[in-house]
Formats: C-alpha cells, sequence, structure tokens
C-alpha cells in the first residue's frame, strides 16, 4: 500500500518551529566550544609568560662560574650558585636514599606478601594520607625531629624533611608498578617450583623495574624543586658544604632568598637560578617519563 | 627404583628454603612506613604542648599574633587560608574545567590536545618559589593597578578597600590559582573519561548536540568526581607554602580587603619558624597541627568522594 | 596381561563390564601399568561456592590423559589442584585426597616446592619470562640452586630438543623470548616445564591460543613427550582429544561423568551426557 507521506516532496524539508530552535541550538552550540577553546588556551598565557621570563631574565648570567662560585654577598656583584647546586643535589640524593628502599619494599609487601590484610590496608591508608601532608608540614617535622634534637640546622636536616616528602609517592607508584606485572609471570614462576622471595626477586621486581624507577624519578623531580621542607631545616649558607651537619645552601631556597632582596644584581641571580632548577626538574621529569617508560612488549 | 617410588621420595627430600628473611624485611618497612606517619604527628604535638596548654581552643579565634609578648592567635591566619584557597578555587574552577572538557572532546584536532596536556603538565611541575618569584614581577605590579583602580571607583567596599599594595591576598590567590589548576584538570578529566561511552552515545542517539550531551549527560554522570577533584585542589590551595609566602605580604593583621597584605598558616610557618624561640616555637607548632588537621579532612573528604564517584561508574557499563 | 578396569565413577550403575577382546588388543602391553596420580571423593570449594563434586580417578603413568567438557565444568580446577596451584586464590579449601605416588600432596611432610617440580605446568596462554631464551628454560634449575654451566648448558639442549624448538633457536639462545612467535613461545614454555625432569605435564589448553600449524606440531610434541612424562592435559577441543590422547575423562557441572580410554569415550560411552557432548549436541 502506497505510503503518502513518503511520496511528499516536501517529506525531507523541516519547516517545524523545532528547526528554527536548531538553529538556536548550534549558535550556543559553537559560542560554548568557543568560550572553552580560549578559557583553556588562557592557561597558556602564564605559563608562557613565567617561561619566557626566566628564560629571558636567568640567561644573561647563567654561564659555568655560576656552577663554580659561591653566591655574592648583600650588594656585591658577580659570584654564582655552585654551593647551592651541590646542596640541593646533596640532600635530594640523601633524601632518596633514607626514602625509596623501604618505600620499594613496603610496596613488596603489600602488593605480592599480603594484598588483602590488615597491615597492608594500614600502609595504603598512611601512605595516602601522607601524600596529602603540605610538604611545610615535612618541614616542621624535620625541625621538630632534628634540628630541635641536634640544636643546629643542617643539611641532613633538610633531607630528612625531604625523605618523608618522597617515601608515600615513592611507596604509591611502586604498588601501582607491581600491580601492573602480570599474573601469568607469577603463576608461571611458581609453577616452576620457585619461593615466594624467588618469585618476586627474579621475576616480579625486574618486570616493574622501569616503573619503579619512573615514580622515584617523578618524586626526585618534585623534592628537588621544594623549598618549604628546607626553609628552616637546612636553612642557608654563604659557603661551600663541608658537612652534612650544618646550614646548607639549595637552588629553591637561594631563589626565595635572593628574589626578595632589593639589589639588581641579586634578583637576576635569582632568575638564573630559576632557569637551573626548573631545567634540572623537566630534565629528571622527561627522563623518567621517556626512558624508563618502555614497557617490553 | 621405579619411577612412583623415586618421585615419592623426591615429594619429601629436604627444600632448603628456611624462613623468608625478606618478609620481614617488607613487613618491617611497612611498619615503618604507617610508625613514620605517627612519629610526624607525635613530634609535632609534642612540641605544640605548651601552646596547647597555654592557649586552648582560643588560639584559634584570638586575633594577635605577637611573639614579643607571647601572645599568639591564629584567627588571621585562618581567615587568610580559608580566602585565598576559595578564591584561588573560584578562580581555577571554570579554567581547569573547560580544559578537562576539552580534552576529552575532540574539538580540535589531536596533536592540539597534546600540546594543551603538556602545557598543564608543566604548569605542574614548575616549583613553587619560580611562581613566587614570577608573581613578584608579573602580578603584583598588575593587582597593584587593579587595586587602586576599584579603590578610587569603589572607596566605600571593604572588600577592595586600598591603600592597594602589591603584596596582597589576592595576589597570592591569583598565583595560587594557576598553581592548582593542574589538579583540577587532571581529576576531573578522569572522571570524564570514565563517564561510559553508552551514556554518551545514548545521548546522541537521541540527537543531543555536543554540548546537550555534555550538560545533560557527562557532566551530571562525572559530577561527584569534579566535586572530588574541586576538594582535593582545595586542599592543595591551603598547603601550598612558598608562593603565597612571597606574594601575601604576611601581615598578622587581620583585614577584609582583597589589596591588603595577609597571611596564611603556611606562609605564617614558612616566615617565623627560622627565628623563632620559646613559647613561639610551641605556638608556630599548634598552628602546623591546626594546618595538618584542616589539610587531612580536606583530603579525606575529597579521597571519599573519589571512592564514591567510582563505584557509582562502575555499575554502569 | 589383562588391561585394568576403568575406576569406579560415581554415576556407574552396573558392575564394570567384563574386559572384551578389543579393549585387551588395543592395550600397549605394559607390565602392571601404574597409577601415578590417584584422585579420591575429591570436592573443591572456591569459598561457599563448590567447583568439583566427589572426584575419583587414576591418571595412568606415561599415558596421555585428557580432561573434556564445556566451559566452567571444573576441568581447569581439578588440573590445577595436582600442582597445588589453586593454593595461590585466597579463599579455597577441599575435601578429599589427592595423591602422587602413593603420597598425599598435602601431607604435612610435602613440601609444595617439591611438588612442583615434580608436577610441571603449561599454561593457557604461554608466558615466558622476559629474559633470554636460555635463562627462562633454565630458571628451575637456577631456583634450585643448581649453578655448574655445564649442568645448565646440557638442560638447555636436551629440554629445547625435548620441545622440537633447539634447531630453531640453537644460534640466539641468549635473545630475548618475548622475540619468538606464539608457537614457539609456548614451545618454550614446554622446554621451560620439562628442564627439571618432572613426573607429570600438565597442560591447561595449551594450543588454545595458537594457530592450526603450531597446534600440530605442540600435538605431534605431546606424543613424543610421553614417552617419558605422563602428561594431563585439558582442552576444549574434542578433535584433539582423540589425536593426543589415552584416556579421557568427561567433566560436567563439576562432576566427573565417566572416565575411560579415550576410543571408548569417542565411540562407546557408556553415559547418556558423555555421548550428547561427544556427538555435539551440546558443547
Amino acid at each position: 500500500m502506497d505510503n503518502p507521506i513518503t511520496h511528499s516532496p516536501d517529506f525531507f524539508e523541516d519547516n517545524s518551529p523545532e528547526s528554527t530552535k536548531m538553529l538556536g541550538r548550534s549558535l550556543f552550540d559553537r559560542a560554548l566550544t568557543a568560550l572553552c577553546v580560549g578559557l583553556s588556551f588562557l592557561a597558556l598565557v602564564p605559563l608562557a609568560s613565567i617561561l619566557y621570563l626566566v628564560v629571558k631574565n636567568g640567561l644573561p648570567l647563567l654561564d659555568w662560574s655560576v656552577f663554580t662560585q659561591l653566591p655574592p654577598a648583600a650588594g656585591m656583584n658577580g659570584g654564582g650558585f655552585g654551593n647551592a647546586v651541590i646542596g640541593t643535589l646533596t640532600m635530594v640524593g640523601l633524601a632518596l636514599l633514607m626514602a625509596a628502599p623501604p618505600a620499594v619494599l613496603a610496596a613488596v609487601y603489600i602488593c605480592e606478601y599480603d594484598p588483602k590484610g590488615k597491615l597492608s590496608n594500614a600502609v595504603r591508608f598512611a601512605a595516602k594520607l601522607l601524600t596529602g601532608v603540605p610538604s611545610i608540614i615535612c618541614g616542621v617535622f624535620a625541625f621538630a625531629a632534628v634540628v630541635l634534637a641536634t640544636g643546629k640546622f643542617s643539611a641532613f636536616a633538610g633531607a630528612v624533611a625531604l625523605a618523608v616528602l618522597m617515601l608515600p609517592t615513592i611507596l604509591l607508584t611502586s604498588e601501582q608498578a607491581l600491580l601492573g606485572v602480570q599474573r601469568a609471570y607469577r603463576e608461571a614462576s611458581y609453577g616452576l617450583g620457585a619461593t615466594r622471595f624467588q618469585t618476586i626477586s627474579r621475576v616480579v621486581l625486574p618486570d616493574a623495574a622501569p616503573a619503579i624507577m619512573t615514580g622515584i624519578m617523578l618524586a626526585v623531580a618534585r623534592a628537588a624543586g621544594e623549598t618549604a621542607p628546607l626553609v628552616f631545616t637546612a636553612l642557608f649558607s654563604q659557603f661551600w658544604m663541608s658537612s652534612l651537619m650544618e646550614p646548607t645552601a639549595s637552588l629553591s631556597v637561594l631563589i626565595y632568598n635572593f628574589s626578595t632582596m632589593p639589589f639588581e644584581h641579586q634578583v637576576k641571580m635569582a632568575w638564573t637560578a630559576s632557569l637551573v632548577l626548573v631545567l634540572l626538574v623537566t630534565a629528571t621529569n622527561v627522563t623518567a617519563q621517556l626512558v624508563f617508560s618502555k614497557r617490553h612488549a | 627404583m621405579s619411577a612412583p617410588a623415586a618421585a615419592k621420595d623426591a615429594l619429601t627430600a629436604p627444600v632448603r628454603t628456611g624462613p623468608d628473611y625478606f618478609l620481614w624485611l617488607c613487613g618491617a618497612a611497612s611498619v615503618g612506613a604507617i610508625f613514620v606517619l605517627g612519629w610526624i604527628f607525635f613530634e609535632i604535638f609534642q612540641e605544640a604542648i605548651p601552646a596547647l596548654k597555654e592557649f586552648g581552643a582560643k588560639f584559634l579565634t584570638n586575633a594577635t599574633w605577637q611573639p614579643n609578648r607571647d601572645r599568639f592567635g591564629v584567627l588571621p591566619f585562618l581567615v587568610g587560608t580559608a580566602a585565598t584557597s576559595l578564591i584561588a578555587l573560584l578562580i581555577a574552577l571554570p579554567p581547569g574545567l573547560a580544559i578537562a572538557i576539552f580534552l576529552n572532546e575532540d574539538f580540535l584536532p589531536k596533536p592540539a590536545r597534546q600540546f594543551i596536556r603538556f602545557v598543564v603538565e608543566l604548569l605542574a611541575a614548575i616549583p613553587s618559589v619560580v611562581y613566587g618569584l614570577w608573581g613578584i614581577f608579573v602580578v603584583i605590579p598588575l593587582i597593584q593597578q587593579l587595586g587602586s583602580w576599584c579603590a578610587e571607583r569603589f572607596p566605600n567596599v571593604p572588600l577592595l578597600a586600598g591603600p592597594a599594595y602589591g603584596n596582597s591576598l589576592l595576589t597570592a590567590s591569583v598565583v595560587l590559582a594557576l598553581m592548582i589548576l593542574p589538579t583540577i584538570t587532571a581529576i576531573s578529566r578522569s572522571s570524564l573519561v570514565a563517564v561510559p561511552r553508552t551514556l554518551r552515545e545514548g545521548s546522541y542517539a537521541l540527537g543531543a548536540t555536543r554540548w546537550e550531551a555534555i550538560f545533560g549527560v557527562i557532566l551530571p554522570t562525572a559530577a561527584p568526581g569534579i566535586v572530588a577533584a574541586t576538594i582535593l585542589a582545595l586542599g592543595r590551595a591551603m598547603g601550598e607554602t612558598m608562593a603565597v609566602a612571597m606574594l601575601i605580604g604576611n601581615s598578622p593583621r587581620l583585614s577584609w580587603s582583597l589589596f591588603s597584605p595577609s597571611g596564611t598558616l603556611a606562609s605564617l610557618l614558612a616566615n617565623q619558624f627560622g627565628e623563632a624561640s620559646g613559647l613561639q616555637v610551641s605556638a608556630l607548632m599548634y598552628a602546623a597541627l591546626v594546618l595538618v588537621a584542616l589539610t587531612l579532612a580536606v583530603n579525606f573528604a575529597g579521597e571519599a568522594v573519589l571512592r564514591y564517584t567510582e563505584k557509582r561508574t562502575a555499575g554502569i557499563r | 596381561m589383562i588391561a585394568t578396569p576403568p575406576p569406579m565413577t560415581e554415576k556407574t550403575q552396573s558392575a564394570p563390564a567384563a574386559p572384551q577382546a578389543e579393549d585387551i588388543l588395543d592395550v600397549p602391553q605394559l607390565p602392571g601399568r601404574p597409577d601415578i596420580i590417584t584422585v579420591r571423593d575429591f570436592n573443591f570449594f572456591y569459598g561457599k561456592k563448590q567447583a568439583l563434586e566427589d572426584i575419583t580417578l587414576d591418571i595412568p603413568e606415561r599415558q596421555v590423559t585428557a580432561f573434556i567438557g564445556p566451559s566452567g565444568c571444573g576441568k581447569t580446577t581439578l588440573l590445577r589442584n595436582f600442582n597445588r596451584m589453586n593454593e595461590l586464590i585466597d579463599g579455597v579449601s577441599h575435601t578429599g585426597d589427592i595423591k602422587l605416588a602413593g603420597r598425599s600432596i598435602w601431607d604435612p611432610s610435602v613440601e609444595v616446592i617439591a611438588l612442583r617440580r615434580l608436577v610441571g605446568m603449561v599454561f593457557q596462554k604461554s608466558n615466558p619470562f622476559a629474559k633470554s631464551i636460555y635463562e627462562n628454560v633454565v630458571y628451575s634449575l637456577r631456583i634450585a640452586g643448581t649453578r655448574q654451566r655445564a649442568v645448565l648448558d646440557e638442560t638447555v639442549e636436551r629440554s629445547l630438543r625435548g620441545a622440537a624448538l633447539w634447531d630453531e633457536v640453537k644460534d640466539r639462545l641468549h635473545e630475548s623470548a618475548l622475540g619468538l612467535s606464539g608457537g614457539q613461545m609456548q614451545r618454550l614454555c614446554i622446554a621451560r616445564a620439562i628442564a627439571n625432569r618432572p613426573k607429570v605435564l600438565l597442560m591447561d589448553e595449551p594450543c588454545s591460543a595458537l594457530d592450526p600449524i603450531a597446534t600440530m606440531r605442540i600435538e605431534e610434541l605431546i606424543n613424543d613427550l610421553k614417552k617419558e612424562f605422563t602428561i594431563v592435559i585439558v582442552t576444549h577441543n574434542m578433535q584433539q582429544a582423540t589425536r593426543c590422547s589415552d584416556f579421557c575423562g568427561f567433566f560436567y557441572l563439576g562432576n566427573l561423568v565417566e572416565f575411560d580410554r579415550t576410543k571408548q569415550i569417542f565411540t562407546k560411552p557408556r553415559e547418556k551426557r558423555t555421548e550428547d557432548y561427544v556427538t555435539g549436541r551440546f558443547g
């Protein structure tokens, strides 16, 4: 039977009131899209400004001497921040040594030995809580536990503060890395008669190692840029580091101190130090994500 | 020896395993991690006891902070912490959400999206100190101008009252907004990604435009996740120290203007710990306890909402 | 020598039939074929859910025994109990017993590690370690403490030959195992499993992820391997069971319906359900 509607030439012409609404809808749509895109690119502007200024203001004073010389006294020209670079590297390195092994071992425990147990749940909860603790509190803790106890500001105290900062992050990323190891690997190992320790050390950890390293490097990058934990634990120093139990310079604290000084040269130094710090942090981040994120096929 | 007999002996042959020392080591590390958390609280609490005894709960309502007279109250800093964080959140939420939506939809081709994502990640990686330095030379002049303009145009609005210092509440809030933007974007985006495709496709199948699908279906489903993102960003803002310390002016006086100097709990700690002694140290420790309690409570709430979100979307597949 | 009659299965109503002439002629003349694994009244539970019900059977030595049946009927579950791999899962329990060479595998004096060295396993999806081919094969020796290079080398060659893989990889023993093809990887896993000379080799649908040619090669391999090892294979593929196995157990919903020589199961099954399954009436 013929259906008259399909034969009508007006079938596909839409003169209903809905079609004008449709036009309005698509205008609204486009306006929102434009707004969205606009707001997104808005984020670009400050970042571009920061990077531009860091490079523009920091580059002029950047040469090898900044790594080999000590900070200039107030009002003086010249100098560098070699001691700050060494201080940052030392304290971050020491913090890494203190935080990474326990964090990875704890991750092994909660992932391999007792995933559903009470201790594991408690550790996960504690780690999550710790990641929410502001970095300045890590400094306060190190102040109370080390500075007040030893009576002096020191690189060791600074390292302790950074270690507390890094511990929960490394723990949680290591747990993720271990969870990423396929169950089939573990089964194959157990099926061949391996003990749990052998399975962990010969199969699971090697497979998870790249991801664990990525997590560690990201934690290192973050710690290198931190200032608050160091401001009143390692304090600052105008001199080369001679022992771990003395106030020590660091890049971040140097930037903090110099940026508020009324001397133009010091401020320029702060920019240069910022450039070095940003480069250091970016390089570590990029290395972590590119080099270590290669998973085998 | 026949095969079964050999097997039988092999079954009970001693295997050289012994106790798993590695298990003990890992278990000790786990206990250690929990111990560290407890130790942090313990140390700070212990140092705060003199101030706790001296001031009790009035510490939180008293508005004077005078170290040389041993009078300590953190109300100005509580207000400053709340104000900077909330203003930062207000400023950062629209762009943060917009970027998250933008990255999740395909308004622009993939390379453009990857570029934006890269930009946001870069923003997250810049150290706080560098934000502060930049803020000093870029944001302070701008806010100062804005402040003077506002003081002229609206002389009777206490919120905008002058004199307009560059180092002010608003300056710190603006830079703080920039710093928490990546957090909002990242968490919102994962909530948007978690919205099942079937919902989105169902919406399109009914003839919705892209934005109608977003507002009608996707955002409501992702809403709890976005709320979580907001709460967690708030927590981050409250704990942020260096940029705020460099830009907020560090005044212990309670003021209601956006353009006058202020202080937050975090900036207070950063500024005064280095030279504090006696009761001041204890008061600062008390302030640290307050900050920890606040940030932990906020983070806890954020995580709880996140877990609720995960449970909700897990059901729709 | 007469063939040992098939064991009493739960549902068998009548007494086992007297051995027929064909049965006697079909059996290779083995002097007293021993059974290496015996299962008696075995029930298995994942938490509260029962996966296996009153299983009783004997696995004959140096023969290929296949477990067949539709998905979820418990055949893999039973297989994984033979080397106590199910213990890796939380909340499992069992009643009844499984004996290897006369000793219960849950006997307190038995070390799980020793058991797993005697009962090897090849998994459904090949899972070579991300190490070299050499290291994959010698893994079980290394964890047992063997370190002499000569012993390791000899094991590698013997195992890879035994798995019909030697000629293909002998020049790249120290390259990553992950560069092999799917079929090669599975043969590597077989080589790895036989490196320690287990008495029993368990194979859980070893060919399900492989193409027909690779499958054929592995089936040929199984025929070779049974000269030295007892093989228990779980398979979905009935044709594979007829090609490869000597004995067959048909499982359905956690019960062992019938256990007999493969020829018997596929030509003159005693149970209706068996007949329905092998003729394809359900799958």
